[in-house]
């Protein structure tokens, strides 16, 4: 009985205490918290695209050439494109895809580059280690854009597609990151100490090495968001992603691009789009990276 | 009867410069609940012995045998009985915990790999009582190691290697980054731990004076060989290898009284040569201050002289 009073009153404090800290050293950069507020705002945005959008079937197939190619006015905030859709729904629907992008890619790239990475960094010097980095290495050399250009254009374009060849050629930079911190911690007195008291090596890569690496990764994470909305982007620009009618930042740039300088609100209002949610990202990913401090880069 | 014993153990480690003979030979014996203090220099190989015994790596040659068992070979495939049986102590408190785990976390692993089972409602009354053993209040489990100051990071340290429940423990110069007011609560708490537990340590250290009081025998090491060893008393009465006479007058003291205890001064020359290349003959006559023509190309045998001193020195036949 005792024993539970002082697991539940001595957790709270210093659990509150840590969070007061990393919140002290995030906030101290107000950029951050633009960044995190971007990023909120965003979010509502994109979940509530249905609800606030102005003129919701605009996102989807919907043509009315009455209303086509209108400048931006107090009924359409944004304007209209050429079918007469309305700019601003589309930009807030896109938001979603771009979100949407993120976290697919992520939640492929992040588990499957952490494990590799702890692998081989835990087994330095071995095989194991030679054949994941190697492999990385195959990946790191190609450009990057191109290399996801290249997988999109073997395979249909589309979105799914996009997240895959985006996946593809990101894993690896996550493997490196980990290795990097997992190669340099196996060496660790407290690694060896949970070792040489018979400890599996699932503990060992997964409770002692992986928490040490949990600060680097949700760094990388966040700065890593804002870039994969923009590979995303460009997919879509050049044709491999998203495909009409589907509301596509990328894409509707590109589109637009061809009525500039003249019907210049088709295009810059996506774009415009794109570059808040690159940055809120950012200003968020380097606020977060101010947080844990010691890592730079 | 001795509950570890190495045989002749060597380990040497190759690298660009040519092999490294850290440990080139080394024989003794600890008996159950004695303490050997291990004394050396920088890079005279005592860690590399710490290391070898508790299983980092296998010794190159020679044989340990802990309770009976040969342990010598295999450094990784030990059962588990023994990793039980047999902990260590890490010499920097700052490094031998993880930062990114709580203290009970940390205890908990080797209740989890030794528990047969233990419920999680046990193993929590276990790290309560590790903690109680080493004077920490029960919310300390709650803590990170950047929670904890150096000389309490250390007890969680010990608190650890203890909480199998071992036979024998090594220390690794425990005390070595600890404030001096700290170390003397660390050494007077693993002194305590050792008349309750019934444990037998092996204490790594470069600090002499400190053996004194803790030690029930000293060995004197120097690149990869034992110089002497001796029960503590007759240690410090009576050092016979010119090396420990060197060491002892090197301790620093605070009034004449102590001086007088020291056995007369001995000016100490140059430093320890790399163990990459070790002098010809005794490896020590480069420094010594009783040098004889036999010492330059002849490496002296250990002998014993009485009451189970040894000293490997052409001095003492």
């Amino acid at each position: 009985m005792a024993v539970t009073r002082i697991l539940t009153t001595g957790t709270a404090p210093n659990r509150g205490e840590n969070a007061r800290r990393n919140w002290y050293r995030f906030s101290r950069n107000p950029l951050s918290i633009i960044g995190l507020t971007m990023v909120i705002l965003i979010l509502i945005l994109a979940v509530a695209a249905p609800i606030i959008a102005p003129h919701p079937p605009s996102a989807g197939k919907f043509l009315n050439f009455s209303m086509a190619s209108r400048a931006p006015s107090a009924e359409n905030w944004c304007g209209t494109d050429v079918f007469g859709r309305d700019i601003l729904t589309r930009v807030l629907y896109g938001f979603r895809f771009s979100l949407m992008m993120v976290v697919v890619v992520l939640s492929l790239v992040v588990p499957v580059g952490v494990f590799f990475g702890l692998l081989a960094g835990y087994y330095r010097s071995t095989w194991i280690d030679t054949g994941i980095m190697r492999i990385t290495d195959i990946f790191v050399s190609i450009p990057p854009l191109v290399l996801a250009l290249a997988i999109c254009a073997v395979l249909t374009p589309g979105v799914f597609n996009a997240m895959v060849a985006v996946s593809l050629m990101w894993w690896p930079w996550y493997t490196r990151m980990v290795y990097g911190v997992a190669s340099s911690l196996r060496g660790e007195f407290f690694v060896q100490a949970a070792e040489l008291t018979g400890a599996g090596k699932w503990h060992i890569l997964f409770k002692e090495i992986l928490p040490n690496c949990l600060s680097s990764i949700l760094t990388k994470m966040s700065l890593d968001a804002g870039w994969v909305i923009l590979i995303g982007a460009s997919l879509s620009f050049v044709g491999l992603g998203a495909q009409a009618p589907t509301p596509d930042l990328g894409s509707m740039v590109a589109e637009g691009s061809k009525y500039l300088p003249d019907q210049w609100w088709i295009s810059v209002f996506p774009a415009f789009g794109i570059m808040l949610v690159v940055l809120a990202f950012n200003l968020l990913g380097d606020g977060i990276r101010d947080m844990f401090g010691t890592e730079r880069g | 009867m001795s509950i570890l014993s190495l045989m002749d153990v060597k380990k040497f480690f190759p690298t660009a410069q040519g092999v490294v003979r850290a440990v080139d030979g080394v024989s003794f014996d600890i008996g159950k609940g004695e303490t050997l203090g291990l004394v050396g220099e920088s890079g005279s190989g005592k860690s590399t012995v710490a290391y070898t015994v508790i299983g980092s790596h296998a010794p190159t040659s020679g044989s340990i045998s802990f309770e009976g068992e040969d342990i010598g070979l295999q450094a990784s495939k030990r059962p588990l009985s023994i990793k039980k049986r047999l902990q260590i102590v890490f010499q920097d408190p700052g490094t031998s915990l993880n930062s990114a785990r709580t203290i009970r976390q940390t205890l908990e692993v080797p209740l989890k790999v030794h528990g047969n089972g233990m419920s999680r409602q046990q193993r929590l009354e276990r790290v309560v009582g590790l903690l109680d053993l080493i004077q920490l209040p029960p919310a300390y489990m709650h803590k990170t190691p950047g929670m904890l100051s150096g000389g309490e990071k250390q007890m969680v340290g010990i608190a650890r290697a203890l909480a199998t429940g071992p036979s024998f423990v090594i220390l690794d110069e425990p005390t070595s980054a600890l404030d001096v007011s700290v170390q003397a609560k660390i050494i007077t708490m693993l002194m305590d731990f050792q008349r309750r537990f019934e444990l037998s340590y092996l204490f790594i250290t470069h600090d002499l004076s400190l053996m004194r009081n803790v030690a029930s025998r000293v060995a004197i090491m120097y690149l990869g060989k034992l110089c002497e060893v001796a029960g503590t008393s007759e240690f410090f009465r009576n050092p016979l290898h010119p090396y420990t006479q060197l060491l002892l007058s090197s301790i620093p003291v605070l009034s004449d009284e102590e001086e007088r205890l020291k056995p007369g001064q001995v000016i100490s020359r140059g430093e320890i040569p790399s163990p990459v290349n070790i002098p010809s003959g005794c490896s020590f006559h480069l420094r010594c201050h009783r040098k004889m023509e036999i010492c330059e190309h002849k490496d002296p045998e250990m002998v014993d002289t009485d009451q189970g001193h040894r000293v490997r020195c052409h001095l003492y036949p």
